[in-house]
């Protein structure tokens, strides 16, 4: 037991001895130098250990038999034993124990170290600090950017950019150094110290306090607002009134007096209508006009003015027609409203007016008032008439549409009307006579009765004679019918005409063809046009005038296609030769192929037609100056007419022959102009992608002749403006909402910089 | 039908305006082109005979204008540095020089304000890096630097940061500096070459930009202290201007996008000698270019041709020029001692307009733009008189440019397809792009 524990011991003490020295990663031999004399020692007290053991196991130990050079119990060698040793394998003490696994984990530590690499030199070293300084300032340079693009593309740039705020004293600061001086301030002073007015910030009175907070800003805007405007109207109007008081035309005050009794007269009705009460009042109110006027001597006769004016009535028109306009208007304000007692009121007032009025005037004016005859029978008249009218109306009805039908059926209704007036007039007439004649001996019933009579009589025989008339027409009607029918064909020729103008040509031309294939076997093409044109009009001498126009172009075309096409080639019949055969096939094959190709493409007439176009284009325009409706009558529908049209039409002068007059395949340009040319410009400025665009700037105008003042302002706005005196600071991150780049955000940096550029980006989104 | 509404001309109010009715009716208004044109025309040639740009010249150095500077609070105060060392600041409202100091007893080699305006630094040949106040000495007091800074080698170059206390100068390297110390923050390298000239980014404001005499411009970024990007040009640039175009001796000027170095986004190309410096105006729409043929050039960004050249008699190879901050006048040094005020805009009219005159200026301008591709006002616009130096140069160059085009066409002709490839314009410039 004792043996085992010895050696127990021994093994804990070569372990410790092992970890002492591991750790220092000591070379061997120096343990060895310092460790000799105290290996020694320790060599005695062992073998002194040992020597006390039992016999056994000292056997043991000589009994050794490693191979090895040096042999010790300090270092053990793994020769001989197939397998190489493991430190670890050493440290497997008997039993595990906790406080080994630090130590384990430490030399797996010591083992799992690598050699350090070589430093870079310094050259390289630097050269990476400055690529990695780069790249994090121009990131921090890059926040810029979105600022230099608004800036660039901003229509003004105000600088300075930062606003100078105005330095305002406070008022207490500009109070404390202040006092009333002259006699003025002080008694200004003592007002506002009457009035509680509050020297220091909020500058209001307790009851303007209390009003603003009655009142909210908006509402005591509008009211402010409205009360503004009120001032204004009213000062307009007063203005207004002022004004037409200060005219002096009668007449127009006459004028305006009776609008605004119209204009009273016709609010009342619409009172009674709405609200009867306040009419009755109104009623109430004129009633009492009407007893005051009666109770004065305004409107009577008895004044100053009026006494002078009768004088004056015998000789003077106007005076008359004055006293009558007074005694109209007291009359008027004068009579009562109620119906019913009106005739009597009515005699009384005329009795107390006759006894009133000199004789003379009196005449005219129961003239003026009493019933007028000649009125009474104009209205009789009228409303025969009227009947008169009706019954015409009534009776052809029948005939209506017949009259609605035929356009030649207007004339007999026109001779119905004349008929009419020719009877109205009669009737006037002897009215007329019959007044001259009768006007005092004879009673004005028995006029009228006569007047009746006769008009009846009249109406008779009108009647006889519309019924003869419709009788007439209705024999007409037959003969009429078959005029009309005749009439109905008449246009029906003129449209078949039309559509035989329209062919004529094409059988002109079809004969004209006939005659150019006689006449290109005699004349082969020599001078084709004014022969053509010459048998044209000797063909159709009565034809209208657009037909030998239409021909002349088609003809034209036909032309210019003839000398382009190829003329077929002339055979001589007597001598056939297959070849020649072989090849014509062969060619009409080809020919039938293009033309097949290009059967809708007819290139030669589409040039000609431009050509034609270009030339139509470039001929100088007549300038027609006529204005209608220019002494003559005008309005929808009318034109001037012919006469007018030509005088006033400017004739264009014929311009110079064109370049490409004789050049049947070119077309000549002739619209650039030399002398405008070196004003315009040639190259398309570089930032307009299209002439277009470049020509809607040119012609958008931007001087105020054109536009608006505010459109004026806001198209000439400059493009930069700085003050004039004021020192312009470079624009600082903080300006634009940026923290600006300072030395912590440096060290920031160099920590860690992956975190900061997320941050960086995030900041660049914000203000992007 | 007649009608009589008074709502159309009765005021509602005394102090309304009165109603003037007008009929816009295009038939009463015919010939609308016609007559724009013509107002066009008129406009054109009014331009012209009104283009008076040249405003003053502030003489007063004794030697050639070496270098100027903006004042970032005053638009009329202007600084300027000479060859023989003396520093003048100006006010260009009086065209008087308010104040001038030896800076140095060499050249005066760049100058920069800072942002608050209240000192400028000076960079001299004699190594050092000189601030001072803008504000003249109290009556007694001596005429001294508030800060000298003693470099190991020459600054050619200085420039401010816009927002912070850092500067930066260049010369073998590119330095950058806080305004408390005396030894540089960082300093970056990238060649061996000298640099002549050194830009902040005013937006970007940690970027820089640089050029050097071996032909390349250098990107950097001042945060990592790192160089980014360089581009190598066919010859040497003098200056860049940070919206970023590049002055160069080959005559022409490049604008470059900064991502994307290995194309300029436009080749600028009108003068006919070096290109010495490049200025941009606040608003950012064009740039002024100053050259050793003795003219300035105004280009738009977008344009490779420019739209204005200004020149007079007497002056000769323009060194420096700078856009006012107000985007309204350009100020150019030249070899002469002279300093130029020029008006940005030819024909501009300076002093306050009424609003109808304003209205109709903005209808000239607009009628010109509307029609300026029509030939005879392109003609009117397009014409400038020009030095006979500049002139014959134009047309030397004209005929050597023709002739290498055509030697490139007979090249591309009789040679295999495809063996000789076409370069565009653009990327003929470009010799290479190191990361």
């Amino acid at each position: 037991m004792s043996a085992n524990r010895a050696a127990e011991s021994l093994l804990a003490l070569s372990q410790w001895e092992e970890l002492v020295d591991l750790p220092k990663d000591c070379p061997l031999s120096a343990s060895e130098d310092e460790g000799d004399s105290d290996g020694e020692r320790k060599h005695q007290k062992l073998l002194e250990a040992i020597s006390s053991l039992g016999g056994k196991n000292r056997r043991k130990l000589a009994e050794r038999s490693e191979a090895s050079l040096k042999v010790s119990e300090f270092n053990v060698s793994s020769e001989g034993s197939g397998e190489k040793l493991v430190l670890a394998d050493l440290l497997e003490p008997g039993k595990t124990s906790s406080s080994l696994a630090t130590v384990k984990k430490q030399l797996n530590r010591v083992k799992s170290k690598k050699t350090v690499e070589l430093p870079l030199n310094k050259e390289e070293v630097e050269r990476i600090h400055r690529e990695v300084a780069f790249n994090k300032t121009s990131q921090v340079l890059s926040k810029w950017d979105p600022i230099v693009l608004k800036n660039r593309q901003a229509e003004q740039l105000v600088f300075p950019l930062e606003k100078e705020q105005p330095a305002f004293a406070p008022i207490e600061h500009v109070l404390s150094g202040w006092k009333a001086r002259t006699p003025l301030e002080q008694e200004i002073f003592n007002l506002l110290q009457k009035n509680k007015q509050p020297v220091t910030d909020p500058l209001l009175t307790p009851v303007e306090k209390a009003s603003l907070k009655a009142m909210s800003l908006e509402e005591a805007q509008m009211r402010r607002a409205e009360l503004q405007r009120a001032r204004a109207l009213q000062s307009y109007y007063e203005a207004r009134a002022r004004r037409e008081k200060r005219i002096k035309s009668k007449k127009y005050h006459r004028v305006m007096k009776k609008a605004k009794a119209k204009q009273a007269l016709k609010e009342f009705e619409q009172l009674q209508k709405v609200n009867p009460t306040t009419a009755l009042e109104e009623l109430e109110k004129i009633e009492k006009a009407r007893m005051m006027e009666r109770m004065s001597l305004k409107h009577q006769n008895s004044g100053k003015w009026a006494k002078s004016k009768a004088i004056m009535a015998k000789y003077d028109l106007e005076a008359r027609q004055a006293i009558q306009e007074q005694l109209a208007k007291n009359k008027e304000l004068t009579q009562k409203l109620q119906v019913a007692s009106e005739s009597e009121e009515e005699e009384g007032g005329t009795e107390v007016e006759e006894l009133l009025f000199p004789d003379a005037v009196n005449e005219a004016q129961v003239n003026a008032d009493g019933p007028n005859p000649w009125m009474l029978r104009s209205c009789t008249s009228d409303a025969k008439e009227a009947e008169i009218q009706e019954d015409p109306e009534q009776l052809p009805e029948p005939l209506a549409h017949n009259v609605s039908e035929s356009e030649g059926d207007e004339r007999p209704v026109a001779e119905e009307e004349i008929l009419l007036t020719e009877f109205e007039e009669t009737q006037s007439l002897r009215k007329r006579s019959e007044l001259n004649q009768d006007a005092e001996s004879v009673g004005s019933q028995e006029t009228k009765d006569s007047i009746s009579q006769e008009v009846l009589f009249e109406l008779r025989t009108l009647s006889q004679k519309l019924k003869e008339n419709r009788q007439s027409r209705k024999q007409k009607a037959s003969s009429v019918g078959t005029v009309l029918q005749v009439q109905r064909e008449e246009p029906a020729p003129e449209e078949e005409e039309e559509p035989l103008l329209l062919q004529r040509p094409e059988r002109v031309q079809t004969l004209e063809e006939l005659e150019e294939l006689e006449k290109e076997g005699c004349f082969q093409n020599e001078l084709p046009r004014p022969m053509l044109e010459g048998h044209q009009l000797k063909k159709n001498p009565n034809n209208q005038t657009n037909a030998p126009k239409k021909k002349k172009k088609e003809k034209m075309i036909d032309l210019q296609n003839l000398l382009t096409t190829k003329s077929p080639s002339v055979k001589s019949l007597a001598v056939p030769t297959t070849i020649e055969e072989l090849e014509d096939e062969a060619e009409r094959d080809q020919k039938q192929m293009i033309k097949e190709a290009f059967a809708g493409d007819d290139v030669i007439r589409d040039f000609l037609k431009e050509k034609r176009e270009a030339v139509e284009a470039s001929k100088p325009q007549d300038v027609d100056l006529t204005l209608p409706g220019w002494g003559e009558w005008g309005g929808v529908g009318l034109k001037p007419s012919a006469k007018k049209r030509r005088r006033f039409l400017v004739k264009a002068p014929e311009g110079p022959p064109r370049k490409d007059k004789n050049l049947p395949n070119v077309i000549i340009n002739e619209k650039r102009n030399i002398h405008a040319a070196a004003h315009q410009v040639r190259v398309l400025p570089y930032p307009f992608t299209h002439h277009r665009q470049f020509e809607r700037t040119i012609q958008t105008p931007i001087g105020s002749t054109w536009n608006t003042q505010r459109a004026f302002q806001k198209l000439t706005t400059p493009k930069i403006v700085t003050k004039a005196g004021h020192i312009i600071k470079p624009i600082k991150a903080e300006d634009v909402g940026y923290r600006s780049s300072s030395r912590s955000d440096l060290s920031v940096v160099q920590r860690n910089p992956k975190r900061l550029s997320a941050r960086h980006k995030k900041q660049l989104k914000k203000t992007l | 039908m007649l009608s009589r509404n008074p709502d159309n001309y009765v005021r509602e109010t005394k102090l309304d305006l009165q109603r003037v009715p007008r009929n816009y009716d295009p038939t009463l208004h015919p010939f609308e082109v016609p007559r724009e044109y013509v107002r066009a025309l008129n406009a054109t040639k009014l331009e012209r005979v009104f283009a008076k740009p040249f405003l003053a010249s502030l003489d007063g150095h004794r030697d050639g204008v070496n270098c100027l500077a903006k004042h970032p609070k005053s638009l009329a105060t202007v600084l300027s540095g000479a060859c023989d060392g003396e520093v003048r600041i100006w006010n260009q409202t009086k065209q008087k020089c308010i104040r001038a100091i030896q800076a140095y007893e060499g050249f005066v080699r760049g100058m920069c304000t800072p942002f608050c305006g209240t000192s400028f630094f000076t960079a001299g040949d004699d190594k050092t890096v000189k601030q001072w106040k803008m504000d003249a000495p109290a009556y007694g007091e001596e005429e001294e630097p508030l800060h000298t800074i003693l470099g190991k080698t020459v600054y050619t170059g200085i420039d401010h940061h816009w927002k912070e206390a850092v500067f930066a100068t260049c010369g073998q390297q590119v330095d950058i500096w806080d305004e408390q110390r005396t030894s540089p923050i960082c300093s970056m390298t990238w060649g061996f070459d000298s640099i002549s000239s050194v830009k902040f980014n005013p937006i970007e404001r940690f970027l820089l930009g640089s050029c050097a005499s071996d032909r390349n411009i250098v990107l950097y970024d001042m945060r990592q202290s790192t160089p980014l990007k360089t581009v190598i040009l066919d010859m040497r640039t003098n200056t860049i201007s940070f919206i970023f175009t590049a002055a160069n001796e080959d005559y022409n000027l490049y604008t470059f996008d900064m991502r994307a170095l290995d194309t300029p986004v436009m080749v600028h190309m009108d003068h006919v000698s070096a290109v010495f410096d490049v200025d941009y105006p606040p608003t950012g729409k064009e740039f002024v270019s100053a050259s050793f043929d003795k003219s300035i050039r105004i280009f738009p960004v977008d344009k490779s041709r420019s739209r204005e050249v200004y020149h007079t008699n007497r002056m000769q190879h323009v060194i420096c020029v700078k856009w006012t901050s107000d985007s309204k006048y350009i100020m150019c040094g030249s070899d002469e001692m002279n300093i130029r005020l020029w008006k940005a805009n030819v024909s501009e009219n300076l002093g306050v307009l009424t609003s109808r005159e304003k209205s109709a200026k903005d209808y000239n301008q607009k009628l010109k733009e509307k029609f300026r591709h029509h030939p005879h006002i392109k003609r009117i616009a397009r014409h400038r008189h020009l030095p006979k130096s500049i002139y014959s140069q134009i047309q030397e160059q004209r005929i050597m440019k023709e002739a290498r085009r055509r030697k490139e066409i007979h090249c591309l002709k009789h040679s295999k397809p495809g063996s000789v490839p076409i370069v565009s314009e653009k990327k003929k410039h470009v010799v290479a792009v190191v990361k």
